[in-house]
């Protein structure tokens, strides 16, 4: 019988597979006295051989599929399960205390992990996970149940999990994983964007889809309407595969848009820009007929690894980046670290409010090493296509000034060493921080442009966690206090000649386009798979008609208000 | 039985990857190789070991191979530390 669950849409699509629970199993020890040792020990032994199998293959395929620096992880898995230092210990207690090999494991891994864990190193304490990642292995061989081995899918699926983390999709096959669905989650979530950078449906919050879904389960994933459906009927498959038919054929149609310029129906171009993580969106940017860049997150390159990226590894990726764009604009943000994405080797301290702590250019400010070595390589990269670089979190004056000084320094450093740079870079920022938005005015004057971050502008100025879901009816993007900081952002620019472009989620919301239009937006930066549907709804508006409205929805007063005005304004389902 | 003293030149110490190489490295040998640092010794085939030493920039350290094949160990182990820019 078909069941359906209700969540949050946060990858368009449909995709219909078999179910791929993505889990850690409750691997529960009991202590238990053997008559035969000898044989205990080699029944370790032969889990320690099966899981280093396993390993090994798992290290082959990271290798291939995702690269070095991936399969560098299994690789001290698999050393971890030839230390002698942990393997003697457990095949000792095994024979001096006769108890079985699950315990006498868990016994001597619980030690090791501890004296990691206590260890004052971020460094250190990440090994305590290595360790118990190990033993979860080898404890599951020896109890004889599965884990989960998401890099080893070699079937199309569905992937249920409680939340999708950065290494867990790290280690998904774009190949065989169709769409995913999650307990926890909102649009703006890790998740939800991976889903969107990987062009798979997906559904997330769904509180519910862990409980209800077995592995191998039929699922249909509706990342349209937000839905999860268990065990179709074959009335409600064929709706779905109908449905499915209707996106592709709507997709078919946005398709043949690939290549135009966004003009408006009275004739303003405005442009269309895709947001990336990794050289490896470029791809999916250009197949969708992006006008350019307009968000490049470089913190993918400091993240999953253990030391920082080089300034040569880092040319690489700009200059890949730019190459592959043609000569068409490519917002680069310089790292934006901290809150909450983490990098381990920094041994940054714990803070009580990491969205307002030490993070962005507040820290790239305090360790100008790493900063610079960033800036150096975008400087080099530069003479290979259209680069435009932003900071983020720019709070002050003062902030901006200062990293653009570095930047200076930086550009004339490699000048007097013989390094051509390119000489029309524009400098930017980002506006999410509230009083940078309030005094655009001022910030106008010395930027080449801003690029409105809505997601955590939203954030700071409602005060709410967009990861509470306790707080998540405050995140409001139609809230006229929001539209009031984007239109003076936009104003500014304007006034100074400068231009504005944005590059949160709501820059490709079908109910936002028009208002962003009617502010005067120049450049909306999206998911790419947002862009074609986008361009086929720009081509639809009027600007001049939708600047008339630019004062009544200012002077609305709620967010509600704003939704249903431009619903029936625009006639948007 | 071979002794060598190095000084750690590699900017983030032995952590990780150069960790890695060194217990591959040794674990070719059947010597019982360890390594001391800070008047502790750990046995250099062990992973575990070695990373818990937390060896920074700029350390003393030993290593004292002993067995049949310490001398090609010790000959081993010194030109991975070399070539990978480790310690001299």
């Amino acid at each position: 019988m078909s069941k359906t669950i209700q969540g949050i849409a946060a990858s368009s699509g449909i995709a219909i597979a078999k179910a791929y629970r993505l889990e850690t199993p409750n691997l529960v020890v009991e202590k238990k006295t053997v008559a035969d040792p000898q044989a205990e020990v080699a029944r370790f032994e032969s889990a320690v051989a099966k899981a280093k199998d396993e390993l090994e293959l798992i290290k082959n395929h990271a290798l291939q599929q995702l690269g070095e620096d991936k399969a560098a992880i299994f690789a001290a898995h698999l050393l971890v399960l030839s230390d002698p230092e942990l393997l003697n210990p457990v095949k000792e207690k095994i024979q001096t205390e006769q108890v079985n090999a699950e315990y006498a494991l868990n016994e001597t891994a619980t030690m090791f992990i501890s004296m990691f864990e206590a260890m004052d190193n971020e460094y250190m304490k990440e090994r305590a996970a290595d360790i118990r990642d190990v033993t979860k292995r080898v404890l599951a061989h020896l109890l004889g149940v599965t884990i989960s081995n998401p890099s080893l899918i070699s079937e199309e699926v569905i992937v249920i999990a409680e939340d999708l983390t950065p290494s867990d999709t790290a280690q998904l096959n774009r190949e065989y994983v169709k769409g995913f669905a999650t307990d926890i989650g909102g649009r703006t979530s890790h998740s939800a964007i991976m889903a969107r950078s990987m062009e798979i449906p997906a559904v997330v919050g769904t509180k519910a889809v862990t409980s209800e879904i077995k592995n191998g389960d039929t699922v249909i994933i509706d990342g349209l309407d937000g839905q999860v459906i268990i065990n179709p009927s074959e009335d409600v498959m064929a709706q779905y595969e109908e449905k499915r038919a209707r996106f592709e054929a709507q997709k078919a149609e946005w398709a043949k848009l690939v290549n135009e310029k966004t003009v408006t129906s009275d004739g303003y171009h405005v442009e269309l820009a895709a947001n990336i993580g990794t050289p490896d969106d470029v791809k999916g940017v250009l197949e969708n007929g992006a006008e350019g860049i307009g968000l490049y997150r470089t913190e993918f390159l400091y993240m999953g690894r253990s030391e920082l990226p080089t300034e040569e590894e880092q040319f690489e990726a700009y200059k890949t980046v730019l190459e592959r764009m043609e000569g068409k604009p490519v917002v680069v943000r310089t790292l934006d670290i901290g809150g909450d994405k983490e990098l381990p080797y920094l041994d940054l301290p714990k803070e009580m409010n990491p969205f307002l702590g030490f993070r962005a250019i507040r820290l790239c400010l305090e360790m100008q090493d790493m900063f610079r070595t960033q800036l150096r390589a975008l400087l080099r990269a530069s003479v290979y296509g259209n680069l435009k670089i932003m900071f983020p979190m720019i709070a002050t004056l003062d902030e901006f000034r200062q990293a653009k000084a570095i930047l200076l320094e930086e550009k004339e450093k490699l000048q007097q060493e013989g390094v051509q740079v390119a000489d029309d870079i524009e400098v930017g920022m980002m506006v999410e921080i509230p009083a940078a938005a309030v005094l655009a005015d001022q910030f106008a004057k010395e930027v080449d442009f801003f690029s409105i971050g809505t997601n955590d502008l939203i954030q700071y100025t409602m005060a709410a966690d967009r990861m509470n879901e306790r707080v998540s009816y405050l995140y409001q993007p139609y809230n006229p206090a929001i539209l009031r900081l984007i239109s003076n952002v936009i104003d500014a620019a304007h006034k100074e000649g400068k231009w504005a472009g944005m590059c949160g989620e709501m820059a490709g919301d079908a109910v936002a386009i028009p208002i962003l239009l009617g502010l005067g937006l120049d450049e909306f930066s999206m998911s790419a798979t947002s862009i074609l549907r986008a361009r086929s709804q720009m081509k639809k508006l009027s600007k001049e008609e939708a600047a008339r409205f630019k004062q009544t929805l200012l002077s609305m007063s709620t967010a509600e208000e704003v939704v249903a005005f431009v619903k029936q304004t625009f006639h948007i389902e | 039985m071979a002794e060598k003293v190095f000084k750690v030149t590699s900017e983030s110490g032995i952590h990780a990857r150069p960790a890695t190489l060194l217990v591959q490295t040794a674990s070719k040998f059947n010597s019982d190789i360890n390594l001391e640092y800070n008047g502790k010794t750990v046995n250099l085939k062990s992973i575990m070991g070695v990373m818990s030493l937390g060896i920074p920039q700029g350390a003393q350290i030993k290593i004292v191979a002993e067995g049949a094949d310490a001398a090609e160990a010790m000959a081993a182990l010194t030109e991975t530390l070399a070539k990978e820019g480790l310690a001299q």
